[in-house]
């Protein structure tokens, strides 16, 4: 048995956590050696490009990998108990209740036959010894809490019948239906269109703060991190190449993959001469991993490490220059100095003062809700 | 809704005439004055004058037009006929009148009645066999695909599919009724008597039939299940913590069925085509069977175009429900 819950431990703690699919190709090794923590009431920012692994890994922390095709290792502990090698009964009871998922694309993940009433009060049923009029009536409590407008007459309609941004706040009901302590928000966003994107993020934030819940958000939005979370990773090929603070990631990046995923998003509130900078190359293959450090082919700073060691040696995760809170996988000596000297001038000149060739701190993407 | 159901009702009468005028013309056409001809000969040498073949292709109608035959036939099924010609006698056919059957002398309506609760007594046991067993079966395999039990039930479903199926039910009545005699008599028991004799005179071709179709049911079933199965929704349905039988029997099944249900309305022809077999060998007194002893020489065309008339309209029935009955369970199809 689990031992009981230390209320102090963080709601969620990922150790060493591997995941590979044995495939006919050989052996697809989509997770390695991932850590990471999600307190009580926290944010975390999983950020990353397809097939970085940040939807493999959250997929794991439910147990949703099927076991015949899945070899996993390392360790999982949702509020102490250690998912991994759970039985289904157990992992039964904790999916859709401690711990629920929101997923990406509402009008596919949401059951084409079923009517958003029916599927709410079945997530809520399964969890709670309740009848079917009082599932309906959480159903429709719930609609109106994520602001769907005529909630107890839009619980008997299909998804279909829903504007996009509708079923998402309905996907969202579902998952929030028997009061997880962590969610997992797996590209909550992308499918939408701005404004409600923004409108599904301040709910996503309201609703964590009145349920004091952890929160982990996987997406490939800087944007969206900089808006909701407390703490970020960034992903790539399967590992944790940086992670920290978030306010820390945006401000004074690392890694030189971080760097590239600043620089690759559109800024289009000021007329700065900024350019998108694409990344260059292709996501690497977990099948046939690229030796050393997995970014080295498409890195543009792989000169500055002294030797060959970007190609040969992969980078430990470790501290860099700003203390111990903020750790990257990466060989360069100088990070700081390479970021505000080569790669800030061309990404955001608008952050350069003119005068004196410093970054303005206070113009740095900020999240006002970070401590 | 009533409108589309009105305007689906509409083109199916509308596919029941163009299907009547074809098998009329193309029978009338085909067999020419043959009917009156070999009636005459039947009257015994030198009686067959060419005056009396005359004065029976007159009675028979075969100087008069084709669409004015058509015409009178047609009529006759809303209004009935009199005095109705065939082989020498004039009977009165009431509506629906289809027509005199050679072989009875009866009107064939009299004898359509007495014929069809076979056949639905064997569509409706088969089709409600393969359905379900075919689902079932389909449902399975796909919840275990990859593993052995799939690869049996998809081989063997396979073999059985490739044999053709009058020489499946004609070993079935060969073994299992004539040699092991585990189902000493088959045919139709007219259910009103004695329904406990009916299902067991009907058991073996129930069987037969259903086994042999369920196999096509079932291969489609899992390839529908294994394609619903890798669907977002089925794997929300196991993030909200949903059992997995539960997952495939309701989340599942629940999507992978409508076009199976689909595909059983374009089929019923096919399963038509295998109550015919059926009756034939299992010696059941239906439709099928009496239509197949019609085509014997002299043709009853009258009890011919009848079968192929009631066969087209179960056609078109069963496809008028089944697109009504898709609005019902897919509930993204709208029909206003």
């Amino acid at each position: 048995m689990a031992a009981p819950a230390n209320p102090e431990d963080p709601f969620l703690v990922v150790e060493d956590l591997t995941v590979k699919f044995p495939t006919h190709d050989g052996l697809v090794q989509a997770v390695t050696d991932l850590s990471f923590t999600v307190e009580r009431g926290k944010t975390l920012g999983i950020v990353g490009e397809s097939g970085s692994g940040k939807s493999v890994s959250s997929m794991a922390v439910l147990g949703l990998h099927d076991p015949k095709h899945t070899r996993l290792s390392g360790s999982i502990r949702v509020d102490g108990q250690e998912i991994i090698g759970a039985s289904e009964d157990r992992m039964r009871k904790i999916r859709g209740n401690s711990v629920a998922m929101i997923f990406q694309d509402a009008l596919t993940a949401l059951h084409p036959f079923y009517t958003i009433g029916d599927q709410i009060s079945e997530g809520y049923r399964i969890h709670h010894r309740v009848s079917k009029a009082d599932a309906k009536k959480r159903a429709i409590e719930m609609l109106d809490r994520v602001g769907i407008p005529q909630a107890n007459r839009r619980v008997d309609d299909y998804p279909h019948q829903f504007s996009g941004g509708m079923r998402q706040r309905a996907m969202i009901a579902m998952a929030l239906v028997n009061d997880p302590q962590l969610l997992l928000a797996d590209e909550p966003t992308t499918a939408l269109d701005v404004t409600v994107q923004a409108q599904i993020l301040d709910l996503l934030q309201d609703l964590q703060r009145e349920f004091n819940s952890a929160v982990i958000i996987i997406t490939h939005d800087l944007g969206v991190v900089a808006e909701l979370a407390d703490s970020t990773m960034v992903m790539y090929g399967g590992r944790a190449v940086e992670y920290g603070a978030t306010r820390e990631i945006l401000t004074h990046p690392e890694m030189p993959y971080t760097w590239g995923l600043l620089g690759s998003i559109p800024d289009v509130s000021t007329d700065s001469e900024a350019r998108l900078v694409p990344i260059p190359g292709n996501p690497p293959s977990l099948l046939n991993p690229p030796s050393g450090c997995s970014f080295h082919p498409r890195c543009p700073h792989v000169d500055k490490v002294p030797g060959d060691l970007c190609r040969t040696t992969l980078p430990d995760l470790v501290p860099g220059d700003r203390g111990d809170n903020h750790v990257k996988r990466c060989h360069l000596a100088n990070p700081g100095e390479i970021y505000a000297e080569e790669v800030l001038p061309e990404i955001a000149p608008d952050l350069i003062d003119p005068e004196t060739g410093e970054m303005i701190p206070e113009l740095a993407a900020v999240d006002p809700d970070e401590v | 809704m009533t409108g589309f159901i009105v305007r689906r009702i509409l083109s199916s009468i509308l596919v029941v005439i163009l299907t009547s005028m074809f098998v009329f013309v193309l029978f009338f056409k085909g067999l020419g004055d043959s009917p009156a001809v070999n009636y005459c000969e039947k009257l015994g040498p030198g009686k067959c004058t060419t005056a009396k073949l005359d004065s029976i292709k007159h009675q028979m109608g075969f100087d008069r037009s084709l669409a004015s035959n058509y015409a009178t036939w047609a009529k006759g099924i809303f209004v009935g006929r009199q005095n109705v010609y065939v082989d020498g006698k004039v009977y009165d056919c009431p509506a629906p009148c289809l027509g005199i059957s050679i072989m009875t002398g009866n009107t064939v309506t009299h004898d359509l009645k007495q014929k069809y609760p076979a056949t639905m007594t064997l569509a409706l046991g088969a089709a409600t066999m393969y359905l379900t067993l075919g689902v079932l079966l389909g449902a399975l395999a796909a919840k275990w695909r990859g593993t052995s039990a799939d690869r049996l039930l998809v081989g063997s479903s396979l073999i059985v599919s490739s044999i053709p199926y009058y020489l499946v039910a004609l070993l079935a009545w060969i073994y299992l009724s004539l040699q092991l005699k585990i189902f000493p008599e088959t045919g139709y028991y007219p259910i009103s008597q004695n329904p406990i004799k009916t299902i067991q005179w009907m058991m073996l071709p129930w069987l037969v039939l259903g086994l042999y179709s369920c196999t096509s049911y079932a291969r489609f079933t899992r390839g529908q299940m294994a394609e619903t199965l890798s669907e977002d929704y089925i794997r929300t349905a196991q993030a909200k913590g949903v059992r997995n039988n539960k997952v495939l029997f309701k989340h599942a099944l629940r999507a992978a069925i409508v076009p199976v249900i689909t595909i059983f309305g374009l089929d019923f022809a096919t399963l038509l085509a295998g109550t015919i077999f059926t009756e034939r060998i299992f010696s059941i007194d239906g439709i099928g069977n009496w239509g197949l002893t019609a085509l014997s020489t002299p043709i009853d065309i009258n009890v011919v175009s009848a079968t192929v008339l009631v066969s087209a309209v179960l056609v078109v029935v069963a496809n008028l429900l089944v697109d009504i009955l898709y609005s019902f369970i897919d509930p993204r199809v709208s029909i206003a």
